[in-house]
C-alpha cells in the first residue's frame, strides 16, 4: 500500500472521480445541515437562558422559531448523514477496512452521541409542556452537546486522514494498533475545535442573516421590528466570540500544515520554490506555467512567520515534491475565500456591536442590514470553501502518505447514474426543505407565537398551524 | 466463546432490534398514509403519535448498524460495501426520500397528503430492500471474475429467493407495525384505530408465516448449505411458529385483563416479538461461520483485538449512559397518559 499512487490507467481514473464528484456532492450538501445543526442549538439554549434570566418571552418565542426550524433542517441532516455514513463503505471499501481495524472508535462514539441527540431532541420537542422548566433546558443542553460530541468526533476521523497514528505497516500486515493513539492523533484538537468553533459562527450568522432581513421588511419600531433586533443582538455577540476565536484557532491549524502536511500548505498558499522569509500571496490564482501566483498581493517574509513565528522560518515548497503528490492548485483560492470571510465576519460583528453597544444608537442603516443579509451565506460559502480545502487538499492520498484514494476507491464501474440519482435527491430535498420553511414561517409569523406565548396554557412548542 | 463470536452476537443484535423498530417505523409511516383520508378512526393520529418522536432514534440505528459492521468486521466491510452498492445506494436514496418528506408533512400542514403519500410509498419498499441483504450475502448471485467479489444483479432479480424475503419483509413490516399499533391505540384508548389495526394484523401475519415457509422453500432450491443447517433446529423454528400462534392467540380470543375487549395486543406484540427472534436466531446461527458466503467468515473479516477491546469498552460504557436517557424516553412517549390520550388528537400528530 504504502507509496504507491493512483495508476494512470484513464477509465480507472473516470469511475475515480466520479466517485469523488458523488461523495463530495453528498458531503458539500449534507455539511450546510450539519453545520446549522450544531450551530442552531446553542443559538436555542441561549434565548432559553435569556428567558430564565430576563423573564421576557419573546426569548421563548425565539427558542420555539428556531427549534422548528432544527427540526426541519435535520429532516434532511439525519437521512444526509446517514447517506455519507453508509456511502463511505459503498464507494471507499478500502479506507472504511482500514478506519474499521485502526480508527473504529470515533465513528463508534459518534453513535452514542447520535442516540444523545436523537433522545432528547424528541423530548424538548414533543413533550416540551410536559416536563419540569429545568429538564427542558436540560435536554436543551445534551441536544447541544450530542451535536457538538458528533461534529468533534466526524472531524476527528478526517484529522486522522491528514496525521494518521496509532498503527504502523510492515510486509502487508498492520503491527502494533493502538486505537486510542489513534483517536488522539496529532491534529485531532486543533482540526476539531475549528469544526466546531466555525459551526457556532455559521449558525450565529445564519440567523443574524434572516433577522436583519426581518428588520428591513419591518417598520422601525414595531414590536416585530425589535423581536429581530433581540435576535440579531444575540447572534451579534455568539458570532463575534466564535468567528475570532475560529481565527485564532485557524493560525494554528496553517502551522499544523507546516509541520504535519506541508504540501498541503504549499499548494494552499500557491508557493513553489522552498525559501526562508517566504512571502504571503493573499488573493489571485495559482499558475503551473509560471509557478507563481497571478494577480494576488504578496506580503514579504508574512508566511514564514506565520508558518513558524520567526521570518527565517524554511517553508517547503511544492517543487520538493513529486508532482503526483501535488494537492491541485485551485486550494489557493478556497483557503482565501476562507480567510477573507472569516475575518470579514468579525469586523460585521465588532461594527454591529459597537453601533449598538458604545455609539449607542438604536437603529442600524439598511446598507448594513443588507451586509449583515449577506453574512449567513458567507459563513455557508466558507465553510464549503474550507471543507473542499481540506479534502481536496489531501489528494491524492484518503489517509496521508499511506493509502491513496484510488486505491480506497470501490471496484464497481458506472457510478454516473448513480451520481445523477443522488444528486437529483439533493435538488429535489434542497428545494423542498427551503418550500417547507418559507411556508412554515409565513403561516406561522412572529406575532401568532407571541400571542400564544403570552396565553397561558396554551402549547407553543408543539404546536404548528 | 471466542472475541469474533462476542462481536458477531453484539451485531445480530443491533440487526435484530433495528429490524423490530425499522419495521414499527416504515409500517408505522405507512398506516398513516393509508388511512389519512379516514379522519374518524384516529387510526393515522396514532401512527404519527408514534412515529413523530421515534423516528430519528430509528434511524440511528441504522447506522450503528453499519458502524458496527465496520468496527467488527473490516474485511466483511470492503465485501458488503463493494456488492451492495446499488442495493444500499437505492436503501440511501429512498430512505432520504422518506425521512424528510416524513418531517416535512408534519410542518407543511396544508401539503400534508401528498407528501405523507411520498413518504408512506417509498417507505414501504425500504424494508423489502433491506431485507435483500440477507440472500445477497448467501452468495449465489456473487461472481469473483476480477478477483473481487461482484454482485450479479440479473441474478438477484431473476431469483424466487429473493422475491420472497423481499415480500416476507414487506408483510413483517406491515404485520409487526399493526400490532405495535394496536397496542399503541388500546393504550391511547381509541378504540376504532385499535379494531382497525388489530383486523390489518390478522390480515398481515398470516400471510407472513406463509411466506416465511415460502423462504424455506425456495433456499433449499437456491442456497442448500444454509437450509441444511437451519433444518438442525427444525425444533427450535416450531417453538418459533408456537409463538406465532400464542400471537394469533392474543389477536382472536377475548381479553383476560378487559371485560368487554376482544384481543390482548401486548401478548401479541410480545409473542410475535419473541417469534421473530427465535426464527432469526435458527437463521443467523445457521449463517455462521459466514458473513458473506463462501469468501468471508467471522474469523478472517474479524478487526485487531486492541480495536475490538476499545469497542467494547465504549459499547458497555456507551450504552450505560444511554440506557436512562431510553427509559425515559420510553415512559415519555410509550407509558404518560398525558401524551397518548390527548384531547386533540392534532397536536401530537405534529
Amino acid at each position: 500500500m504504502k507509496g504507491k499512487v493512483c495508476r494512470k490507467d484513464v477509465t480507472i481514473m473516470d469511475d475515480l472521480l466520479i466517485a469523488r464528484s458523488l461523495f463530495g456532492t453528498t458531503m458539500a450538501f449534507h455539511i450546510i445541515f450539519a453545520t446549522i445543526g450544531v450551530g442552531l442549538p446553542l443559538m436555542i439554549l441561549i434565548a432559553e437562558l435569556m428567558y430564565q434570566k430576563t423573564k421576557d418571552l419573546e426569548y421563548v418565542v425565539m427558542a420555539k422559531r428556531w427549534t422548528k426550524a432544527f427540526a426541519v433542517l435535520l429532516g434532511v441532516g439525519i437521512p444526509t448523514g446517514t447517506i455519507a455514513g453508509v456511502q463511505l463503505s459503498l464507494l471507499w471499501p478500502g479506507f472504511m477496512e482500514v478506519i474499521g481495524r485502526v480508527m473504529p472508535l470515533p465513528f463508534q462514539i459518534e453513535i452514542y452521541a447520535f442516540f444523545v441527540e436523537a433522545l432528547f431532541m424528541s423530548i424538548y420537542v414533543y413533550a416540551a409542556e410536559r416536563i419540569a422548566p429545568w429538564m427542558r433546558i436540560a435536554s436543551l443542553i445534551l441536544v447541544a452537546l450530542g451535536a457538538l460530541a458528533s461534529a468533534v468526533l466526524i472531524t476527528n476521523v478526517h484529522a486522522f486522514q491528514g496525521t494518521p497514528a496509532g498503527f504502523r505497516y510492515e510486509n502487508g500486515q498492520f503491527v502494533d494498533i493502538d486505537p486510542w493513539a489513534a483517536f488522539f492523533n496529532p491534529s485531532f484538537f486543533v482540526t476539531a475545535t475549528h469544526v466546531a468553533l466555525s459551526a457556532y459562527v455559521t449558525g450565529a450568522f445564519i440567523v443574524a442573516s434572516v433577522a436583519a432581513f426581518k428588520m428591513l421588511r419591518n417598520e422601525y419600531g414595531s414590536r416585530i421590528y425589535h423581536f429581530h433586533q433581540k435576535a440579531l443582538m444575540i447572534s451579534l455577540v455568539v458570532g463575534g466570540i466564535a468567528s475570532f476565536l475560529t481565527a485564532t484557532n485557524g493560525h494554528t491549524a496553517a502551522q499544523y500544515l507546516h509541520q504535519y502536511q506541508p504540501e498541503k500548505l504549499a499548494a494552499a498558499e500557491g508557493l513553489f520554490e522552498t525559501q526562508s522569509h517566504a512571502p504571503l500571496a493573499i488573493g489571485g490564482f495559482t499558475d503551473r506555467e509560471t509557478e507563481t501566483v497571478k494577480w494576488g498581493i504578496e506580503i514579504p517574509w508574512a508566511l514564514s512567520f506565520l508558518a513558524g513565528n520567526s521570518f527565517d522560518t524554511v517553508v517547503v515548497g511544492l517543487n520538493d515534491f513529486p508532482e503526483e503528490w501535488w494537492p491541485p492548485l485551485f486550494v489557493h483560492t478556497l483557503f482565501n475565500a476562507m480567510v477573507l470571510i472569516g475575518s470579514l465576519l468579525i469586523f460585521i460583528a465588532i461594527a454591529g456591536l459597537a453601533w449598538k453597544k458604545f455609539l449607542k444608537k438604536d437603529r442600524f442603516p439598511k446598507w448594513f442590514l443588507w451586509i449583515l443579509v449577506t453574512s449567513g451565506p458567507l459563513a455557508i460559502i466558507a465553510i464549503e470553501s474550507g471543507w473542499i480545502l481540506a479534502c481536496s487538499g489531501r489528494q491524492p492520498w484518503v489517509i496521508y502518505r499511506f493509502l491513496s484514494t484510488a486505491q480506497a476507491a470501490t471496484t464497481a464501474t458506472d457510478l454516473g447514474i448513480l451520481f445523477i440519482l443522488f444528486a437529483g435527491v439533493y435538488v429535489i430535498l434542497g428545494t423542498a426543505v427551503v418550500l417547507v420553511l418559507l411556508y412554515f414561517f409565513r403561516k406561522n409569523t412572529v406575532m401568532d407565537d407571541i400571542d400564544r406565548a403570552e396565553k397561558k396554557n396554551v402549547p407553543l412548542f408543539s404546536t404548528n398551524s | 466463546m471466542t472475541d469474533a463470536l462476542i462481536a458477531i452476537t453484539v451485531l445480530w443484535g443491533f440487526v435484530f432490534i433495528y429490524a423490530v423498530m425499522a419495521t414499527m417505523d416504515f409500517g408505522a409511516g405507512f398506516w398513516s398514509m393509508i388511512y389519512i383520508n379516514r379522519e374518524k378512526t384516529k387510526a393515522t393520529n396514532i401512527a404519527n403519535r408514534y412515529l413523530s418522536p421515534t423516528w430519528e432514534v430509528t434511524n440511528t440505528f441504522i447506522v450503528a448498524l453499519v458502524v458496527a459492521v465496520y468496527s467488527l468486521f473490516p474485511t466483511a466491510a470492503y465485501t458488503l460495501g463493494t456488492i451492495l452498492l446499488i442495493p444500499g445506494s437505492m436503501i440511501l436514496l429512498l430512505l432520504a426520500l422518506r425521512s424528510a418528506f416524513l418531517v416535512f408533512s408534519n410542518i407543511a400542514s396544508e401539503y400534508r397528503k401528498p407528501l405523507t403519500y411520498i413518504s408512506g410509498v417509498t417507505g414501504i419498499i425500504i424494508p423489502g430492500l433491506l431485507i435483500s441483504v440477507l440472500p445477497i450475502t448467501h452468495g449465489e448471485y456473487l461472481n469473483y471474475e476480477t478477483g473481487n467479489a461482484q454482485l450479479d444483479l440479473q441474478q438477484v432479480f431473476t431469483s424466487p429467493n429473493v422475491y420472497t424475503f423481499i415480500v416476507f419483509g414487506i408483510s413483517s413490516t406491515l404485520f409487526l407495525s399493526s400490532l405495535l399499533l394496536a397496542d399503541y391505540s388500546k393504550v391511547s384508548n381509541e378504540m376504532e384505530a385499535y379494531k382497525v389495526y388489530l383486523r390489518d394484523a390478522k390480515i398481515a401475519g398470516p400471510i407472513s408465516l406463509i411466506m416465511a415457509f415460502c423462504i424455506m422453500l425456495t433456499l433449499q432450491r437456491e442456497a442448500l448449505w444454509l437450509y441444511n443447517k437451519m433444518m438442525e433446529d427444525l425444533p427450535l423454528l416450531w417453538v418459533s411458529v408456537v409463538f406465532f400462534l400464542l400471537g394469533g392467540v392474543g389477536l382472536f380470543a377475548p381479553s383476560f385483563f378487559e371485560k368487554g375487549v376482544r384481543g390482548m395486543p401486548r401478548l401479541a406484540v410480545i409473542a410475535v416479538t419473541v417469534q421473530y427472534l427465535i426464527a432469526s436466531y435458527v437463521y443467523g446461527k445457521a449463517h455462521l461461520p459466514y458473513i458473506v458466503y463462501p469468501s468471508v467468515t467471522i474469523d478472517s473479516a474479524f478487526t485487531d483485538p486492541n480495536s475490538f477491546r476499545a469497542v467494547f469498552i465504549t459499547y458497555i460504557v456507551g450504552f450505560a449512559i444511554l440506557f436512562p436517557g431510553f427509559i425515559y424516553f420510553w415512559s415519555l412517549f410509550m407509558h404518560d397518559k398525558r401524551y397518548l390520550q390527548q384531547k386533540n388528537p392534532q397536536e401530537g400528530a405534529r
